[in-house]
């Protein structure tokens, strides 16, 4: 559609399908599933073929580098690949973020109000698995990762430019399965699928295993290219200690998705079986153990936390650096620390069980290993304050997100350590305490460090600068609604509200209702957020090269890059935040 | 990034590498790391076996005594035997000798297939007696026991869990022999194509890491379940 300079598009009937389909849902000539399937589509291809729309062809960049959807579709170059995670991890964000208001708003009074208790425990599933498995995880290493990583250190692409696409195609095909299991009724065993109640045969849970089973080989594909891309495709002169902290930070979270991944995947794969052909390694009645179940999850899913937590480590300390106008603070403090919390993480899995009746030393041992985490997640936030410290900081709405990621997460993590300390757990155990701390480390913690580094790496992408004030009122938001919606879950918690219920006792609602009315805070900030960035794209406030005074090598070339990345490869001669 | 560059010594290699010495070099590491997650793939199924065989030694002694050691011992001589011809296919184009290796290749498919197909014979004798996994299994006691020359009383109850780690494993072990052969064929074709030189052999080379590996687990797995 970029022959001409008066490019036809397709968007107005794509975004007019999601309408038809749920007029025809409605009259009842269409499953509502299969109108929800095909309207997410819809609205991915539209919104495709729109940002194609903005296109003018007189421009040499890698948005104009082929012409069509199609070009898009078959593309291996990594920035068009990373555009593509954008806006489909967009669009499983609003699926998922959906799903949340329906949550708070059942949860806002005592009793049935919108749904029945049924369809709580699928709404439940479906906020949890699309979260984890569709938005948070290839968030920020398959979006924001893929688009810098090779800009950062100097490439021309990834390694592996076809197994990128294939990764993009796997989480797309996972997807599909999953979401279709809405066609036998939904699952509703939550996202971490527990036996036993997870091997009763039924298809819904079958097909969102197999989807979880797939998606999973787009986060391998994933790592796997980042690690070799790493290795093997630094420019001249970029040392392994030269190399941005979001390199680093991408580099530990590879490692994790390409060694704890397959365990997920034998452990689906095991579940499936179980399911389909009642193999018993998990089922009491046939001489299993549905607690060695839990062992094999956790040990994929508890590093899986880190694959959600490390690239916002990197995001930020890419924000810190470049707001504060100051060399960052402990380079190699901050880039080791991500490899142990990596290396940590595959050692702490037993917390989850504490009173699944694993034995008192492994709680103890699996306690310890836990508070460890603690120390180099502690180093890596003192030394963003140290680099804040008499700096020349600004106050860009990039680096909103990143302040509020420091205040968010610390408040994430130290509860962390509370629910790390046994005694403490068997109160806190599967109570709204839980929801609370994991919220504030993947919300507060990766979705503020994904909007951040979208906002910061906006003006690179496609040479528009995001309108400041949306940024602004996006932040006020989403950070205030946050606390509003998750820090009366701590005290719910405390008071001992148990998770995951479809209804709770009268004395919890006052606070439930609080937490309802955040949560709708939360939603129109992410909606102003998705407005900055329609916004920004139709406007003109070009950005040029390097809006921020950055240092790192994406900033050195041409907004919106060329399709090879950089005219001639770049020599490095110094480390990555050269500031003063 | 999909075009083609010719480096100082002639060889092709993708746009994004800076010459073919570069290419070949990431391409291995990235076999290497997929290698990697296979062996943990797999190990989440040798650490369940180690766990029940902790739990219930006695359905592994009673449930390995109907395996046959003559045929998994004949496997594993196959398998070896693929080994080594998949390592002289690469040998032989790394010197030149395309026919050689096409033939080296060949063999190294019908290795593949000669194991599937003892695969079956035990596949099928085992369903027969109806020794499937889990709440599948409809084998009566009393001829089980006759088969392996026990008494009836001293089969275990729970015996088809050893079967489901049985198919499991071996299920998932011959699935990668079957994607092996199919990758395998796909480099002979390739080979027959032309695609390969005495410079110019990552494919192959990395199709024969995998197929090494496969055989590994197999060395593995064979004890484990055939003389435990």
């Amino acid at each position: 559609m970029a022959h001409s300079n008066s490019p036809k598009s397709i968007y107005k009937i794509l975004f007019a399908l999601p309408v038809v389909v749920g007029i025809l849902a409605v009259v009842k000539l269409m499953h509502p599933a299969v109108a929800i399937v095909i309207a997410v589509l819809a609205v991915i291809l539209a919104v495709l073929d729109l940002i194609l729309l903005k296109t003018d062809t007189s421009k040499h960049d890698y948005l104009h580098a082929g012409a069509g959807l199609y070009s898009w579709l078959s593309t291996l170059d990594h920035k068009r690949i990373g555009i593509l995670y954008f806006v489909t991890v967009m669009i499983f964000f609003l699926v998922g973020g959906i799903f949340a208001m329906l949550i708070r708003t059942e949860l806002f009074s005592v009793g049935a109000t919108i749904m029945t208790a049924e369809q709580y425990s699928r709404a439940m599933t479906y906020h949890g698995a699309v979260m984890v498995f569709m938005v948070i995880i290839p968030g920020i290493p398959a979006f924001l990762g893929n688009f810098f990583l090779p800009l950062q250190i100097g490439a021309k692409d990834v390694a592996f430019p076809r197994l990128n696409l294939l990764s993009w195609y796997c989480l797309l095909a996972g997807s599909a399965v999953a979401f279709s299991s809405l066609l036998y009724g939904g699952a509703d065993t939550g996202w971490t699928f527990y036996t036993p109640y997870s091997v009763q045969l039924r298809p819904a849970v079958v097909l969102m295993i197999s989807g979880a089973f797939i998606i999973g080989f787009s986060s391998i594909l994933t790592g796997l290219n980042f690690v070799a891309t790493t290795h093997k495709l630094r420019a001249p002169g970029m040392t392994m200690n030269r190399i941005p902290l979001f390199v680093w930070a991408l580099y530990s979270t590879a490692l994790l998705q390409v060694l704890a991944t397959p365990v997920l995947a034998i452990t689906l794969a095991l579940l499936a079986m179980e399911n389909i052909f009642q193999i018993g390694f998990f089922d009491p009645a046939l001489g299993g153990d549905p607690v060695l179940f839990q062992h094999f999850f956790w040990f994929y899913s508890h590093p899986a936390v880190y694959i959600m937590i490390l690239p916002a480590f990197g995001v930020v300390s890419e924000l810190i650096a470049a707001f504060s106008r100051k060399t960052i603070f402990g380079y190699t403090a901050i880039a080791y620390s991500s490899v142990a919390i990596a290396a940590v993480s595959f050692f702490v899995w037993g917390h989850h069980m504490f009173v699944s009746g694993q034995s008192e030393i492994a709680g103890v041992v699996f306690s310890a290993l836990t508070m460890l985490v603690g120390v180099p997640t502690a180093i890596k936030l003192f030394n963003w304050l140290a680099t804040l410290y008499k700096s020349s900081i600004n106050l860009a709405s990039p680096m909103l997100f990143a302040m509020g990621f420091m205040f968010l997460f610390t408040i994430g993590g130290v509860t962390g350590i509370f629910l790390a300390t046994t005694a403490l757990d068997v109160h806190f155990h599967d109570t709204y305490f839980v929801v609370a701390h994991f919220h504030y480390v993947m919300v507060g913690g990766t979705l503020m460090a994904i909007v951040g580094g979208i906002y910061y790496w906006f003006p690179k992408m496609f040479n528009k600068m995001i309108h400041e004030g949306l940024g602004q009122i996006s932040f006020f938001f989403i950070f205030v609604g946050f606390n509003v919606t998750f820090f009366p879950q701590f005290v719910l918690g405390a008071m001992g509200m148990p998770r995951r219920y479809f209804d709770y006792l009268p004395e919890y609602q006052h606070l439930n209702r609080v937490s309802s009315l955040g949560s709708y805070m939360i939603g129109f900030g992410f909606v102003v957020a998705l407005i900055a960035v329609i916004e920004a794209l139709r406007s003109n406030r070009l950005a040029g090269p390097n809006p921020w005074g950055a240092k790192t090598l994406e900033w050195t070339i041409q907004s919106p890059p060329i399709h090879d990345n950089f005219e001639k490869t770049p020599i490095v001669t110094a480390g990555p935040y050269e500031y003063r | 990034m999909s075009t083609v560059k010719i480096d100082s010594q002639g060889l092709a290699h993708a746009a994004h590498y800076d010459n073919h010495e570069h290419e070949y070099q990431t391409g291995k590491q990235g076999v290497w790391l997929f290698l990697a997650t296979e062996v943990l793939m797999f190990g989440g199924l040798f650490v369940g076996y180690a766990i029940f065989h902790h739990l219930f030694p006695e359905i592994f002694a009673v449930g390995s005594k109907f395996t046959n050691w003559k045929y998994g011992t004949a496997n594993t001589v196959v398998l070896l035997t693929s080994s080594l011809t998949m390592a002289l296919g690469i040998h032989f184009i790394q010197v030149g000798k395309q026919k050689a290796a096409f033939w080296n290749l060949i063999v190294t498919i019908l290795c593949g297939a000669i194991f599937m197909g003892i695969k079956y014979i035990e596949y099928s004798h085992k369903i027969h007696l109806g020794l499937m996994p889990g709440s599948w299994f409809t084998g009566n006691p009393d001829i089980l026991a006759q088969e392996i020359g026990m008494s009836a009383d001293a089969i275990p109850a729970n015996l088809p869990l050893y079967f489901s780690f049985y198919y499991m494993m071996t299920g998932l072990h011959g699935f990668h022999v079957l994607i092996g052969m199919g990758a395998i064929a796909w480099v002979t074709w390739r080979l027959k194509r032309g695609d390969f030189s005495t410079q110019h052999y990552t494919a192959v080379e990395g199709v024969g890491l995998f197929w090494h590996l496969i055989d590994l687990i197999w060395i593995y797995l064979f004890p484990l379940l055939y003389l435990v």
